[in-house]
């Protein structure tokens, strides 16, 4: 982590130009389509065991508290409405997108930061080739497409739980569990819920990018880069997550 | 007058507070080779680095074909890159990607099609002698393959410049000779320019000492003799992030100076 505030600054200047030039990348030629379906099967399979199970167990803690909470206004029939709500809003992006900080966030900060310390990406580059397009570019789209993706069976897994312990646990009907779920989402809360990964997504890919491609001090130094990376992204999307909410909910009604 | 292919001028390199190299100056003809020698951390690596346009050098231009690449940007570099192969001194191959992947990753990269690349990754794979390793991955292959691995990939598109970061390093006798034989042939006969980095003097000598010619049916080395002496090929010793020789074998082993005859030893 950066330690004097020079340092600080450097290191968001440093991302900030790489997320300008990954960006402005995008559309310029070459297109490496093979490699971004390749890194979307990476990120969307190897996250989705992971995903579906810490939905699945969110969603039922959540719904244990919600009701118990609930009782105590005896409104524990609305636990649905309140459960969905939040696995929507907020649960289900920011889970999903620390689930896969901690999972793709670090497989990208150890690849390219042992590629960096074996002259791979030296060696990328005097055979012609930017190693922004052909490894960070298809990583940024892989993320950001396959995050909302996974973010929607987060919080289909989250809702599933939920409904799991109120029958089996608090003997609220599946009926009414789930018709409370349904009528209390909005389409903000489904646009909200789907932007926050897309940005997240992009967030985490670009400094755990970052972190690979700034490794220094040999094969010690990619196991450092890689903490860095999921700490840093973490810790982003979480912070980025109270902004963009304050956003959201601005112009929600 | 004949123009350099490949000049370097003033050259000053930083890393963190040491100057690593400190005023290097060199040319290097079409068709010429040069041998780096020197001893480990004085600075060779960085030399090539830097005319790769992999890292900027602080003070001081580099001339790659009569043209200053140290004020280019990464987009530029790229055709300036075309002209040039490298040999990284630990092979540096892709292990994410097969023999075929890594030795044909140019071809791929500009879309040449599949047979073609395939024709061309066996002709260079066969030069090399490793015809057989084609759907290996990097990790299955011992040390010495990846050298000659890395040398097809810098070869597939033919250089008109080679830099070698220590190719033998570390191998044995015979392997060494290999190598040692394919940057000859190179030199003599596709008149690719070279430039050498090593601190083995025994391979250094063999450069400096033998010529490939065609043969009937293959590639024949002598030993240069009273008739024929090799002009074009050319050492520089560098120590402390200066040259302090500069010359042909012959005067190199003559020379008195204590450090250059240590080092000879
Ligand atoms: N990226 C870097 N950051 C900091 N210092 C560096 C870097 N690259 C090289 N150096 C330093 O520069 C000096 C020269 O390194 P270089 O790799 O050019 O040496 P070399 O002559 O190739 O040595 P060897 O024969 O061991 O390969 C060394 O002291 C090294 O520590
Ligand atoms: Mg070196």
């Amino acid at each position: 982590m950066p330690l004097s505030p020079t340092a600080a600054v450097k290191e968001v200047q440093d991302v900030s130009l790489l997320a300008a030039k990954a960006f402005g990348s995008i559309f310029r030629r070459p297109h490496y389509v093979r490699d971004i379906l390749i890194q979307m099967e990476l990120i969307g399979v190897g996250s989705l065991a992971v995903v579906m199970l810490t939905g699945f167990f969110t969603g039922a803690v959540l719904t244990l508290q919600t009701s118990k909470t609930l009782s105590t206004f005896g409104a524990v029939g609305y636990t649905g409405a309140l459960v969905a709500v939040s696995l929507v809003r907020e649960l289900g992006p920011v889970l999903a997108s620390l689930m896969v900080a901690g999972r793709v966030g670090s497989g990208i900060a150890s690849e390219l930061g042992s590629m960096l310390v074996t002259e791979q990406i030296n060696a990328m580059r005097a055979l012609g080739t930017d190693p922004i397009k052909k490894l960070v570019v298809p990583r940024l789209l892989a993320t950001i497409s396959m995050l909302p993706v996974i973010t929607i069976v987060a919080d289909a897994m989250g809702i599933l739980g939920g409904l799991f312990t109120s029958v089996f646990v608090l003997n609220i009907t599946p009926n009414l569990y789930l018709n409370r779920a349904w009528d209390s989402l909005r389409y903000m809360d489904l646009f909200g819920g789907l932007l926050k990964p897309l940005v997240f997504g992009a967030t985490l890919a670009i400094v755990s990018c970052h972190c690979g491609l700034r490794t220094y001090g040999g094969t010690q130094g990619v196991g450092r880069s890689t903490t860095q990376a999921v700490v840093a992204s973490s810790i982003l999307i979480i912070v980025s997550d109270l902004f963009l909410t304050r956003i959201i909910l601005a112009y929600t009604r | 007058m004949i123009e350099p292919i490949l000049e370097v001028k003033d050259v000053v390199k930083f890393y963190e507070d040491k100057a690593v190299l400190n005023g290097v100056s060199f040319r290097v003809f079409k068709g010429a080779t040069k041998i780096i020698i020197g001893a480990s951390g004085s600075g060779k690596s960085t030399i090539l680095k830097l005319i790769m346009g992999l890292d900027r050098p602080d003070e001081g231009t580099i001339l790659v074909d009569g043209e200053d690449i140290t004020k280019l940007d990464e987009q530029q570099l790229a055709h300036v890159r075309k002209k040039i192969g490298m040999v990284f001194q630990e092979s540096a191959l892709f292990d994410s990607l097969t023999v075929r992947e890594n030795v044909g990753f140019r071809l791929y990269e500009e879309g040449v099609d599949e047979e073609e690349i395939d024709r061309k990754v066996r002709e260079v794979l066969g030069f090399v002698g490793l015809e057989d390793a084609i759907d290996k991955w990097p990790s299955e292959l011992s040390g010495g393959m990846k050298r000659r691995v890395a040398l097809a990939r810098a070869l597939i598109t033919e250089p008109q410049i080679m830099l070698y970061d220590e190719p033998t390093a570390g191998l044995d006798p015979i392997t060494s000779r290999k190598i040692n034989e394919l940057i000859i042939a190179l030199r003599d006969i596709k008149s690719v320019t070279g430039v050498f980095v090593t601190h083995r003097m025994r391979d250094a000598f063999t450069l400096a000492t033998e010529y490939a010619t065609n043969g009937d049916h293959e590639i024949k080395f002598r030993t240069e003799d009273n008739f024929l002496c090799i002009a074009n090929t050319r050492f520089l010793l560098l120590r402390d992030g200066k040259i302090i020789f500069e010359g042909p074998d012959e005067v190199l082993r003559k020379s008195e100076d204590e450090y250059i005859k240590r080092f000879l030893a």
